[in-house]
């Protein structure tokens, strides 16, 4: 790594910067991504950027069925996030690759379908079925980390087993060379264990983090601010354990892919995670806040990879793990 | 939501004017684009806390009044309860402070095709819509009468030109403070007979709002309600602001009020099992 310039103040700043990505397989124009259950399906958020402009849409966890999700009140704001327990609703796999795939291929992005499962076939059904959409999808994520489910055993990724039997059947489903990423839980004991045992079992790469679980009581009614009693925490309040599942994650699986995200608001936020090892990042509770977010982060990220002497993305991805001390960086 | 002639803008706008109105403050904004693609019945999701706020979630908020040549371009004025740290942030606003405001989100309030009878029911500040909802039923040949209704006098909204829109105007008061004593619901029965209303407008609080929808059921009358659900987001992806309504074809499912709403046809609500995912609700997992 010899940039030379590095925590100097670059007096040009070049804007021209190469933002384009590789997550195994996959090229990517751009770095950041949408967060899977933030940007529903991407026509709602159409209205606020070009989703051409970003590096992909990762649309909402879609099951094989339709699913009406959890009872309302079904969130709570949080010191800098939120709790929420949506619980998945979504319109199952069918009318989902039928009635918005269509409309979000025609806009020009790159779609990455997140897909959710009861069981391992259910993950493996639906996987076949957003496969046979062919190359109009780029990827899947697998979201094997939902904490909205009935039964915190269905949490595949907190078990190393589990989360390997996912991944394997989605392997299976899918052929060897299709991109397939395990969206993790940062709520375990051994965070490294699971990211191995997904990329042994055939993932591509990993992305990371999914919401904490969480709770909050609503001291007026006295009972659980939410139905579901728990919630999946997200926002900056967590962006600081996404960071750090990146950092351990990236040191023991140097080569592995990694999508970054968890609390991301700003182009900084993003460089944090690109610095600690993520290839790419997702932008998720800061589209309730701001719906142009993900592009706004995007441009903020090019600007601050420029100032910092960098002339591409990739030459970031990781910097942060560097041990030789340059000089410039006592500066 | 079609992007097009409905697409929300997200735009930075500047407070106009802040006035303590009652228990409410009313606010208005200029936010370049925004009035011009508004209709009654829609409304702005607003970011709350300034740069480095903690807050993050949207505060949405019914748009009053829109004018499209405000002085200082196009203008909307919004009404609020200070009720939590964001709409306390929003209270100590000041003229010029800028504030970010994504809108008009939302489906307008359905007009009818052809002049008929209205009566719009208003709960609290859920007036807000309503006033500019009867200038435009006026300008099409509809009767518009008007009821406002609230706990105590000083939490009425919208007197003054509620008396200019409507042919007639009833206040209620829980406490009898101003107008009738009683729930508006408790009037409605004389109301509707005396004006022969024909079609309800509904704007409020949940329980008069199921009240109203059913009272116009058992008169065979519609009655569009608009809901207030909790949001974090407004413009249709966080799918929090759902509640059980019973489409066209029969199915109940959990429908977006930001997207789908916030007005629905009160017999299309399942108000008991708001809360709830009622038996048969599609992709209820026991149904």
């Amino acid at each position: 790594m010899g940039l030379k310039v590095v925590n100097r103040k670059a007096k040009d700043v070049n804007e021209n910067i190469d933002l384009g990505t590789k997550l195994g397989p996959l090229s990517l124009p751009a770095p950041v991504l949408t967060a899977s259950g933030c940007a529903g399906s991407g026509k709602e958020l159409a209205a606020f950027f070009d989703l051409s402009k970003i590096g992909a849409v990762v649309t909402k966890s879609i099951m094989m069925n339709p699913r009406s999700g959890r009872a309302t009140p079904r969130m709570s704001e949080t010191p800098s996030g939120m709790l929420n327990s949506i619980g998945l609703q979504g319109p199952g796999v069918e009318a989902f690759m039928n009635d918005d795939v269509p409309w979000l291929a025609k806009t020009g992005a790159r779609i990455i379908v997140s897909i959710a499962g009861n069981d391992v076939e259910e993950f493996a059904r639906t996987a076949t079925r957003v496969r046979r959409a062919g190359e109009v999808i780029s990827a899947i994520e697998v979201n094997i980390s939902c904490p909205n489910v009935s039964n915190r055993g269905l949490v595949f990724a907190c078990d190393q087993g589990s989360a390997g039997e996912v991944i394997s059947a989605v392997r299976r489903a899918v052929g060897s060379q299709f991109p397939i990423f395990a969206k993790l839980s940062p709520d375990v004991t051994d965070l490294v264990a699971i990211a191995k045992s997904c990329i042994e079992a055939g993932a591509t790469g990993l992305a990371m983090i999914n919401t904490m679980l969480g709770m909050v009581m609503d001291t007026t009614t006295m009972r659980p601010k939410v139905a579901g009693i728990t919630g999946g925490l997200s926002g900056p309040a967590i962006r600081p354990v996404g960071v750090r599942a990146v950092w351990q994650v990236h040191a023991a699986l140097p080569s592995v892919p990694i999508i970054g995200m968890g609390g991301i608001m700003t182009g900084n936020d993003a460089l944090e995670y690109i610095l600690a090892g993520a290839s790419a990042v997702s932008v998720g509770t800061a589209i309730f806040h701001d719906p142009g977010a993900p592009l706004r982060i995007q441009n903020e990220l090019s600007h601050l990879l420029s100032e910092r002497g960098f002339t591409s993305l990739t030459e970031a991805i990781a910097f942060g793990h560097r041990k030789i001390v340059d000089p410039d960086d006592r500066a | 939501m079609n992007p097009g002639s409905f697409a929300p803008l997200q735009v930075q706008g500047e407070v106009i004017s802040i006035k303590r109105v009652g228990e409410y403050f009313q606010m208005a904004i200029a936010a370049p684009g925004i009035a011009e693609r508004t209709r009654p019945g829609q409304f702005v999701a607003l970011s709350v806390g300034g740069d480095t706020t903690s807050t993050l979630l949207r505060r949405s908020f019914s748009i009053y009044a829109y004018d499209e040549r405000g002085v200082f371009g196009g203008t909307i004025e919004i009404v609020f309860a200070v009720q939590g740290v964001g709409t306390r942030w929003l209270s100590q606003l000041q003229n010029h402070s800028l504030i970010d405001v994504v809108g008009p989100l939302g489906m307008p309030f359905p007009i009818p095709a052809n002049p008929v009878k209205t009566l719009l029911v208003g709960g609290g500040y859920g007036a807000a819509p309503l006033l500019s909802l009867a200038e435009l039923l006026r300008s099409r040949k509809c009767r518009v009468d008007l009821v406002l209704g609230a706990s105590t006098g000083s939490r009425l909204f919208g007197i003054v030109e509620g008396r200019r829109a409507a042919s007639q105007l009833t206040l209620v008061t829980e406490d009898g403070s101003v107008g009738l004593r009683g729930r508006v619901t408790d009037h409605l029965s004389d109301i509707v007979e005396r004006n022969q209303s024909e079609l309800i407008y509904a704007c409020g609080p949940m329980g008069m709002l199921q009240a109203v929808a059913e009272f116009a059921k058992s008169r065979g009358i519609s009655a569009q309600c608009s809901v207030e659900e909790e949001m974090a987001c407004g413009i249709g992806v966080c799918m929090t602001c759902v509640l059980p309504i019973r489409g066209d074809d029969n199915i109940i499912r959990m429908t977006r009020a930001c997207t789908a709403g916030p007005s629905f046809d009160g017999e299309s609500v399942l108000w008991n099992d708001i809360g709830t995912i009622p038996a048969g609700t599609f992709g209820a997992v026991n149904s």
